[in-house]
């Protein structure tokens, strides 16, 4: 995690601002706030596609938190990270939004490529939803900076995603540790040295 | 109960069924993490269970019987003119699918195999073509297919990724009981020696030791004399329960995970502590190393092993000549006793209706069973003012409460948990109403599916329940998950530790005991767990 938060900081802040046709000053973070709901809702789409097609109904239509909480977990989070995607600033915030997911697909029927690959997947959506755009104002470079930090949040997931798999061989070797080792300490058959 | 609906409430249902397609072509694919090993030959040969080897999932030979389709076809139509529910559950399920999403496995993994009402199907989909007029001649068309290798493998699979918790049943129009096909399907499988090692094993020790671990009667004391001087740490108060003593008016049955596994550990002491207190006030109760096993995994097995395992109960209490049965803290074994023992044990007339000989309330729910649960108990004791407390002791505690789902869907237990939780802390918090009562969720783990290896399905099973806890949590700041099952008190410390790690996990009684006031006790510095109370954290002691 520490090397790609140092990743996130050398990458640095670019103001870049264009000018439109009509004159208008168009930067790539505008043009991304423009297209927000409609690559947000391409994004979630293409994570709940990743499930079998009676589950996809199902985690989006049901919007009870507690009856759904794949579905509404997969919805609430991608327009956040989204969000704190654009603006590169707070590495803690996509770290909570990318572990609410993957805490989740790393635990269901999925290739650890397949439980966290969703994030690459950004780049594909937000090339095709700002099509002729890029080139129209020349925003090639700064696109090429937010891809840049895309693989560098891919790179993140797969910590996490590691992290949440370490956690389940965590929880299965204590939980045998606890069935065994403490029984036979209290049942006297064992004893520790004192320390 | 939940309130009947309106028409006009009923008629804002915006209702699609699901579209069950393509499920047939799609074969089960039997994964690490999900399934749980085979059972062992030395365990089913113990309890006379057929076709007993050693096989392992993973393989591609199952090493069946060579009749293996005939056993199934003859298992099937006996339990089908035996148990008229099965019949009708077979028969009348129309796939309206209102069942299909309300299964903590099917909201937590994602997998259509999960929905009660496919489920189920899989079995369906046999019995049509085997026992229907519409399924042997349409075959597909109406929704049947022959039984093969592949199909037996996919039962095996989804049968163990339920538990039997019947949330589904809730929603079923019709009343279908889903955990009774998974009851049903697990019986069949086990007649071809399918069963899984974690459910297989505690059998095998159940039936030779008298609980699923194998302990034997002097480890059992050992254990209960580490509690007694645990105790004595705590409160400075020497405690003498008794043990197998013949003549006690109650005999007390618990769950083995309270005495083994940390932290049901600190509910046994609490229970000790609490006999210890009425003793003066004229309980005369003793534990058995005998019968020390309330749970069941007979019950996940076949209907005739979890007879045969549960007979010690009724044995145990003739031999002792006890009047009536007290029960800890669990949920299947209420299940059984609540809703089978009668039938498959009974009649206990040897014994007497249920009465506390502290309040004189007769426990008439438990009039035909003669056993009464602790936490009714409990309840009344405090209802009657019997028990001094002093709930600021838990203060440290934001609690919430997990209806176990055998307690609560099984036999209604709802008010009394809360009531003593109520009395014995100053701060509790209830989860959103859709995850708790009637519509409680499962633990992610119950029905013998608490075994190591298949770690992740239990993470997503117990999803959806950890998903309301941590609500609560972030809302309240809850920070002890309460429940009345030993299965929940070994489970959920790992659950919470993967999606909620802030929140630990108690039984009532280890509150009820912290908070109860006894005579003649030193000022208490810490809790049963060695931790400092409220107000303590300087104390020397600590």
């Amino acid at each position: 995690m520490i090397s790609c938060l140092a990743l996130y900081r050398q990458e640095g802040r670019r103001e870049s601002p264009l000018k439109r046709k009509d004159g208008v000053r168009m930067n790539l973070e505008s043009l991304l706030s423009e297209k927000r709901s409609l690559i947000i809702k391409k994004w979630r789409n293409t994570i709940v596609d990743t499930y079998p097609e009676e589950t996809r109904r199902f985690f989006k239509k049901e919007k009870d938190q507690f009856s759904n909480p794949v579905g509404n977990i997969i919805d609430s989070q991608v327009g956040t990270l989204y969000d704190e995607l654009i603006k590169g600033e707070d590495i803690g915030k996509i770290s909570a939004c990318l572990d609410k997911i993957i805490r989740i697909r790393a635990v269901q029927d999925f290739k650890p490529s397949h439980a966290i690959g969703f994030v690459l997947e950004l780049k594909r959506i937000i090339r095709e939803a700002l099509g002729s755009k890029v080139s129209l104002n020349g925003l090639f470079a700064e696109l090429e900076l937010l891809e840049d930090r895309i693989d560098k949040t891919s790179l993140l997931a797969f910590d996490i995603y590691s992290q949440c798999r370490q956690k389940i061989y965590e929880i299965r070797v204590n939980e045998v540790k606890n069935h065994v080792g403490k029984l036979l300490e209290r049942a006297n058959l064992t004893v520790e040295i004192p320390e | 109960m939940a309130d009947t609906p309106k028409p006009d409430e009923l008629a804002k249902i915006d209702h699609i069924p699901p579209l069950l397609k393509g499920w047939m072509d799609t074969p089960a694919e039997i994964k690490p993490g999900i399934y749980c090993y085979g059972s062992k030959p030395k365990d089913l040969n113990y309890v006379d269970m057929p076709n007993p080897r050693d096989w392992s999932p993973m393989d591609d030979d199952w090493k069946l019987p060579e009749d293996w389709e005939g056993i199934i076809h003859e298992g099937f139509k006996d339990r089908r003119d035996k148990f008229r529910t099965l019949k009708l559950f077979m028969d009348i399920c129309v796939r309206c699918g209102a069942c299909a999403d309300k299964c903590h496995f099917f909201i937590g993994s994602g997998d259509p195999k999960n929905m009660p009402v496919l489920r189920a199907e899989l079995i369906r989909s046999v019995y049509r073509k085997k026992f229907t007029t519409g399924g042997k001649l349409l075959g597909r068309l109406a929704g049947a297919r022959e039984l093969d290798e592949d199909v037996l493998k996919e039962w095996w699979y989804y049968l163990y990724q339920c538990t039997e918790c019947r949330r589904c049943s809730l929603f079923c129009p019709y009343g279908i009981d889903t955990a009774e096909i998974t009851i049903m399907g697990r019986e069949l499988i086990n007649l071809l020696g399918l069963n899984i090692d974690w459910i297989a094993a505690p059998v095998a020790n159940c039936y030779r030791t008298g609980n699923h671990l194998g302990i034997q009667p002097h480890a059992y004391r050992d254990m209960i004399d580490f509690f007694v001087d645990e105790i004595e740490d705590v409160t400075g108060v020497r405690m003498e329960p008794s043990l197998n003593r013949k003549g006690a008016e109650i005999l007390f049955i618990t769950p083995s995970g309270d005495v083994f596994a940390d932290p049901g550990t600190f509910t046994a002491m609490g229970y000790i502590m609490l006999f210890h207190y009425l003793e003066s006030m004229g309980l005369d109760i003793t534990w058995s190393t005998y019968a020390s096993e309330g749970g069941n995994f007979g019950y996940f097995t076949s209907h005739e092993m979890a007879k045969r395992l549960n007979a010690k109960m009724y044995a145990e209490a003739e031999r002792l000549g006890v009047k009536w049965i007290l029960g800890g803290e669990c949920g299947h074994m209420w299940r059984v006793l609540n809703q089978y023992m009668d039938t498959f044990n009974g009649p206990a007339d040897f014994l007497e209706e249920p009465v506390s000989p502290i309040t004189g309330t007769k426990f008439e729910n438990a009039k035909t069973t003669k056993m009464t649960h602790i936490i009714e108990f409990t309840a009344d004791l405090i209802r009657h003012n019997k028990l001094k407390l002093d709930p600021s002791r838990n203060d440290n505690l934001k609690v919430t409460y997990h209806d176990s789902c055998n307690p609560a869907r099984g036999m209604g237990l709802l008010e009394e948990p809360r009531y003593v939780i109520k009395n014995v802390c100053n701060n509790f918090y209830e989860m959103p109403p859709s995850t708790i009562r009637e519509q409680t969720f499962c633990c992610g783990s119950g029905a013998g599916l608490n075994a190591g290896e298949n770690m992740e399905l239990r993470m997503r099973g117990g999803f959806p329940r950890a998903n309301a806890v941590e609500y609560v949590h972030k809302k309240y700041g809850v920070n002890m998950l309460s429940c009345i099952c030993a299965i929940d008190r070994a489970v959920f410390p790992n659950l919470m530790e993967y999606w909620v790690p802030e929140v630990d996990v108690t039984g009532i009684h280890e509150m009820v005991a912290n908070a109860l006031v006894l005579e003649g006790e030193k000022e208490r510095t810490t809790n049963l767990r060695g931790e400092p109370l409220p107000g303590m954290e300087d104390e020397e002691d600590v």
